[in-house]
């Protein structure tokens, strides 16, 4: 394979992991606090949907990326407060919650539109631009590190840098401060940490804020950056890989990094494969790369390969009285 | 709460006033604590005074209270009445985080420690000073070593919980109390879990920390404890408080008796016992919990026909699994089992439907988590574990008309109130319930009847009826195993008593000539004589 | 412990649904009177377009069909105390094994072709739940987590067939042969015109066996005495002598066989081939169906014919009502599910308080029963 090839798939690559990304790293911060979260795709999708349509009233990306961050927050508390305060199935709260912004998202857009759920094409400043490193031109004729960082790393929205600060930043916060302590005892032994003095539900809560807000910033990554503006079901189940990912990883942020880069650089194989041979293995059916992320999960989830045991306390809700 | 600050903070009529261990001034002092579930009163009006540096143990059956009553000086539960006094001040204790403040610390029954995090980030949890932790865990790392020293509690802060020893753990329990200022420990149930040796370091550790001048209130069922290391010990009983004593004036015999009570013994009619060969024949058998713990350590016991065999021990000693593990529920980790001489596999998943087809049946002391599903009517829960036996349909079906009539006749046969077979098994009371898994159990063609806590939150009206049954039972010609912790109901039921504790069989006795002290004596591990007189 | 009073059957399995779907209902009334539109006037064109005459009608029960099937799958593993959401992926796995005895026997007739179809859809979608079922017994995978995966493991494995495997060498399109009119199932209109153009067929009719089925499997037989054992308190169960592992496989086999039959409504009734993503999302509406219909094939059966009329008449509100597309049915569903499914604990409490002050005799009865509660 050429270099043109190899830098253009390492692009894509990062381009197609950002929204897995910061998916898998919102639902890292719910699971980890004992919230199982299968409603990643549906807080992805409100956000998509509502920072589009605020980008195309205000023509201000910004205002849409808060916009979009805003609806997955309040979608999250809707969740939180069935998982949490009511004590309700978090599996059926997810359910609920992806298949109301399915639904929500489309007949809004529709309603206010009138485009078959479509929100307008936004341009300008509507839509974030990509970002061109400094020196990203004067550098790329330097051997081997200039093409890299003139066509690798540099020329992305400013959600896939985001993306990627958010990794150390969430290792940081998960293992040096107390929030993260908190979070990752109550995830594991609610009871410890009530008997420690600490509130069990205003962690939780405060931990699927930030599950909102990251989500929030995937879903907006769809609609107002890659894309420029909203579609029917534009996440694409890509809530769910992203959620392969995190068990992938088993919870941990910085493999979550390297799992949601796997899984983006197979994106980016599976878009650039369609229909191309491959040297002595023959044609590799997309599909089968398609299905890998999770045949993977369910391979590492059965113990086959080391084993996937989430936070112990997850998908229960916190009784205090015996 | 009603906190009126009480100034006589020393009233004559308190026992335990009398002498302290250094007769310094109260640490502790409940008045008239009282605490309901629901309708269930935990605790009744409890007095307790505990002396600054001292040694306080409470004493009790399972159920007498304790815990509760722990649990709300540890502000885990709120109390519904009564004042709590720290250091002479009243306070209303209302979370974990206030008593803390106020320097009580726990170490619970079941360690509150998370597995996957290391020492250090246990001890600190909840302790943090500041946001970022860095600070935090040196100043930590640097406690915890001086700490350790101090009270021979070391411990390595980097390891993970799960990678070191239930002995270990614990101190890590009582590292975090001292760690957050604790200068009152409350200890539950502290060697339930530990080996002797383990035991006795504790013991030295509670020692030195008196002579530091910290209070600690030890709650146990061990005699032997109490009289080995406490100053002084409170006695509870059916959620009231019975006495408040120094131990060096009294002795495990005082205690027990205290302990159970001078119950009217119920009396049950009962002939001598007609005994035939050995029905139940259990050899070598051993069970080890999930966590590694040995539960039941190399038990052999026989139950011959027509006998009642009683195994009496405090709860916890391993009953529940032994109980379990004859019944095919858990897999022994080794031994046999034989019914009339044939050994029985009880290993593998459907391994009691096995022990069932030789004839074992099984009553399991806890009737809401194992014996009964309680959203099913009441006929669904008479064929529980019978269910493909061919007298209720033949092939896949179910044959509800004969399960329902059968059911029908049990209901009559065994007074069941109220008599309605369509009834949710939850509407009906403790010992309309319990009723219904004996007349499931007893009402077939059976050579073993294992019985585990019969009369458990069974009014005193079912108790004296389930009694009868289980003397039919015997003197039909049944091999019949009967585990409780009730005292009375051993003693009345048995003709022979198996006594059981920290997983063995320590000794046996005769119901007619043992007295409720020794048997009380040998439950605690003292004196592990093989006859009891 | 606090003491709970349990509320009486016709309470639970009638008036907390109806509280429910009334709370739905009323929160999308009012979505749509947002937007400027009459709920009221809403609701009667989906009432008119669901039931008001025969195309409309037959929709609904074409619909209801589908509903019943997923209905069921989701609630026989529920009685088991499995959530199984994989009944998408089931269903369009087993769009296989009816396509290839669809197409092997299509020259003979529909009623020998029919039964094996049957057959091969719970084979193949018996299959397909009957994996995540072993990893749960055997290796302890949650079962929700690897049903999701396995809905999207089945999508890309049907895209392949129908791409490479199953598309006939002339077509463009990614589907399969057509099925020769002698195999495919008769629409009910072929016997009663007053169903019109609509898709209704004989389906229905498994459908409806299907429910009287499910019925005799989870109360009366030994099986389902087993699985509601097994659902309700595993270490009953397992005291019992019941091999849990061995019941959670069979669960989700039925489940999933269950799950399977929408395949043969929709392949061999409806579209008479294979196409791609046949199934919608029949697979999610029947995890609402079977919560409304308290996993009960009554309740299922009605819950079916309530959101089949939704959908038929969804389409029927977005022609009369344009602002008003027919994700609204969606929206609707969602909500039910939150509120039947996830916020159970919203109404409950209160009502069982307020059942408790009412009936002296309850109480007296839970005191009682409380008193004599063992502290644990």
């Amino acid at each position: 394979m050429d270099l043109e090839l190899i830098l253009s798939m390492a692009n894509a690559t990062l381009r197609l992991a950002t929204p897995l990304l910061l998916a898998a790293l919102a639902g890292l911060y719910s699971e980890r606090s004992g919230i199982f979260d299968i409603g990643l795709e549906g807080k992805m999708l409100a956000a998509a949907f509502a920072a589009a349509a605020t980008a195309a009233v205000t023509g201000s990306a910004w205002l849409g990326l808060f916009a979009g961050v805003a609806v997955s927050i309040m979608t999250t508390m809707v969740q939180g407060f069935a998982s949490i305060t009511l004590k309700g199935n978090q599996m059926i709260a997810g359910v609920a919650v992806t298949m109301l912004a399915a639904g929500l998202t489309t007949f809004l857009g529709q309603t206010w539109f009138g485009q078959g759920g479509r929100t307008p094409q936004l341009s300008g400043d509507a839509r974030f631009e990509r970002i061109i490193l400094p020196y990203a031109n004067e550098l790329s004729g330097v051997p081997i590190v200039g093409p890299i960082y003139a066509w690798v790393l540099s020329g992305h929205y400013i959600l896939v840098y985001i993306a990627f600060l958010a990794v150390p930043a969430t290792a940081f916060v998960l293992y040096r401060t107390r929030f993260g302590l908190r979070l990752r005892a109550v995830g594991e032994n609610p009871k410890a940490v009530d008997t420690a003095g600490i509130s069990v539900t205003f962690q939780r809560y405060q931990a699927i804020f930030i599950t909102g807000i990251l989500a929030g910033l995937s879903g907006a990554y769809f609609s107002i950056a890659q894309g420029a503006g909203f579609g029917n079901e534009m996440t694409a189940g890509k809530g769910y890989v992203a959620l392969a990912a995190l068990i992938f990883s088993k919870w941990r942020p910085v493999p979550v990094m390297f799992t949601c880069l796997l899984f983006g650089f197979l994106d980016a194989l599976q878009i650039r494969m369609q229909s191309t041979e491959l040297p002595l293995i023959g044609e590799v059916p997309v599909q089968a790369i398609q299905a890998l992320p999770y045949v993977l999960t369910v391979v590492l989830l059965a113990g086959f390969i080391g084993r996937a045991v989430g936070p112990k306390a997850g998908g229960v809700p916190y009784v205090k009285e015996r | 709460m009603a906190g009126s600050p009480d100034t006589h903070s020393q009233r004559p009529d308190t026992p335990a006033a009398a002498t302290g261990a250094s007769g310094g001034p109260w640490a502790i002092e409940l008045e008239k604590i009282s605490k309901s579930f629901g309708p269930v009163r935990a605790n009744k009006d409890i007095d307790l005074n505990v002396r600054r540096g001292s040694i306080h143990g409470i004493v009790g059956e399972n159920g007498a209270g304790k815990s509760t009553l722990m649990s709300i000086l540890y502000g885990f539960y709120t109390a519904d009445s009564g004042t709590i006094k720290v250091n002479g001040k009243a306070h209303t204790i209302t979370d974990s985080r206030h008593a803390l403040a106020l320097g009580i610390g726990m170490v619970h029954q079941h360690f509150m420690l998370v597995d996957n995090m290391t020492v250090l980030d246990n001890v600190v949890l909840g302790a943090e000073r500041s946001a970022l932790l860095s600070r935090t865990l040196d100043r930590a790392r640097a406690e915890l070593i001086k700490l350790g020293k101090e009270y021979s509690l070391e411990v390595d802060p980097d390891a993970l919980i799960e990678n070191i020893s239930v002995g270990q753990q614990q101190r890590v329990e009582i590292l975090k109390a001292l760690f957050r200022g604790a200068d009152t420990l409350i200890l539950d149930e502290p060697t339930g879990v530990l080996t002797p040796a383990e035991a006795d370091h504790l013991f030295r550790v509670l020692e030195t920390l008196r002579t530091e001048g910290k209070t600690v209130i030890l709650i146990t069922h061990k005699l032997r404890e109490i009289m080995a290391i406490t100053d002084s010990v409170s006695v509870m009983r059916a959620g009231e408080m019975v006495k408040t004593l120094p131990t060096s004036e009294t002795d495990p015999e005082q205690l027990a008796e205290l302990m159970v009570g001078r119950r009217v013994l119920l009396r049950v009619e009962k002939q001598p016992p007609n005994v035939g060969d050995v029905v139940l024949e259990v050899a070598n058998l051993s069970v080890t919990d999930r966590q590694g713990v040995a539960r039941v350590k190399n038990v052999s016991l026989s139950v011959r026909s027509g006998e009642i065999v009683g195994i009496a021990g405090v709860s916890g000693n391993g009953q529940s699994e032994l109980l379990e593990a004859i019944s095919g529920i858990i897999d022994p980790s080794s031994g046999t089992i034989a019914i009339g001489g044939v050994p029985l596999d009880i290993r593998g998943d459907d391994g009691a439907a096995r022990a069932r087809k030789a004839g074992l049946a099984h009553v399991p002391e806890d009737r809401h988590r194992m014996g009964l599903v309680t959203n099913f009517e009441e006929w669904e829960n008479s064929i529980l574990g019978y269910e493909t036996y061919p007298a209720y349909g033949k092939g896949m079906m179910l044959d509800i008309a004969a399960a329902r009539a059968e059911a029908q006749k049990r209901i009559e046969m065994f007074d069941i109130r109220p008599a309605d077979i369509g009834l949710q098994t939850a509407n009906f009371s403790g010992g309309n319930q319990q009723k219904i898994v004996l007349a499931r159990e007893m009402d077939r063609d059976l050579k073993v009847l294992i019985v585990g806590q019969p009369t458990r939150g069974v009014d005193i009206g079912a108790i004296e009826f389930i009694h009868k049954q289980i003397i039919a039972m015997r003197d039909a010609g049944k091999a019949v195993l009967l585990v409780s912790v009730e005292l009375d109901e051993i003693r009345s039921l048995s003709d022979r008593i198996l006594v059981m504790f920290d997983g063995e069989i320590v000794g046996e006795a005769d119901p007619e000539t043992a007295s409720e002290s020794a048997l009380g004596m040998m439950m605690a591990g003292i004196g592990q004589t093989e006859t009891a007189q | 412990m606090s003491a709970r009073h349990p509320l009486p059957r016709w309470m639970d399995i009638v008036l907390l649904p109806a509280i429910n779907l009334i709370m739905a209902f009323t929160i999308s009334g009012l979505v749509v009177l947002m937007i400027g539109e009459s709920p009221l006037e809403a609701i009667s064109i989906i009432l008119y377009g669901a039931f008001g005459y025969g195309d409309g009608f037959g929709y609904t029960l074409y619909y209801a069909t589908n509903f019943v099937f997923t209905g069921l799958a989701f609630a026989i593993a529920a009685h088991a105390g499995l959530f199984n959401i994989g009944g998408n992926g089931q269903a369009y796995v087993a769009g296989l094994g009816v396509i290839i005895v669809a197409l092997a026997l299509d020259q003979t007739h529909w009623l020998l072709a029919m039964p094996i179809a049957i057959v091969a859809a719970g084979i193949f979608g018996g299959a397909w739940a009957l994996i995540p079922g072993y990893l749960q017994a055997k290796r302890g995978s949650h079962v929700v987590i690897t049903t999701i995966m396995f809905n999207f493991i089945a999508a890309a494995l049907m895209v392949y067939m129908l791409n490479r495997v199953l598309k006939p060498a002339s077509s463009q399109a990614p589907q399969s042969e057509t099925i020769d009119v002698a195999g495919r199932v008769p629409q009910l209109r072929e016997f009663i015109p007053f169903f019109g153009y609509s898709p209704v067929n004989l389906t229905i009719v498994l459908a409806i066996a299907a429910l009287v089925a499910a019925y005799f499997l989870i109360w009366r037989t030994k099986l389902g005495y087993q699985l509601r054992t097994l659902g309700q308190n595993s270490v009953a169960s397992r005291y019992a002598g019941m091999s849990n592992s061995k019941l959670i496989m069979i669960a989700m086999t039925i489940s999933g066989a269950c799950a399977g039959m929408v395949a043969v409504n929709e392949v061999m009734g409806v579209q008479n081939r294979l196409v791609l993503d046949f199934v919608a999302d029949a697979g999610f509406v029947g995890i609402a169906v079977a919560l409304i219909g308290r996993n009960h094939p009554i309740g299922i059966g009605l819950a079916a014919v309530l959101f089949g009329a939704l959908y038929q008449g969804g389409q029927e509100l977005q022609f009369s009502m344009p602002t008003v597309t027919v994700e609204m049915i969606e929206v609707i569903q969602a909500l039910i599910i939150l509120f039947t499914g996830a916020m159970e604990g919203l109404f409950r409490p209160a009502l069982e308080r307020s059942y408790a002050l009412l009936s002296f005799e309850q109480n007296a009865e839970a005191t009682r029963r409380a008193t004599v509660e063992p502290e644990s």
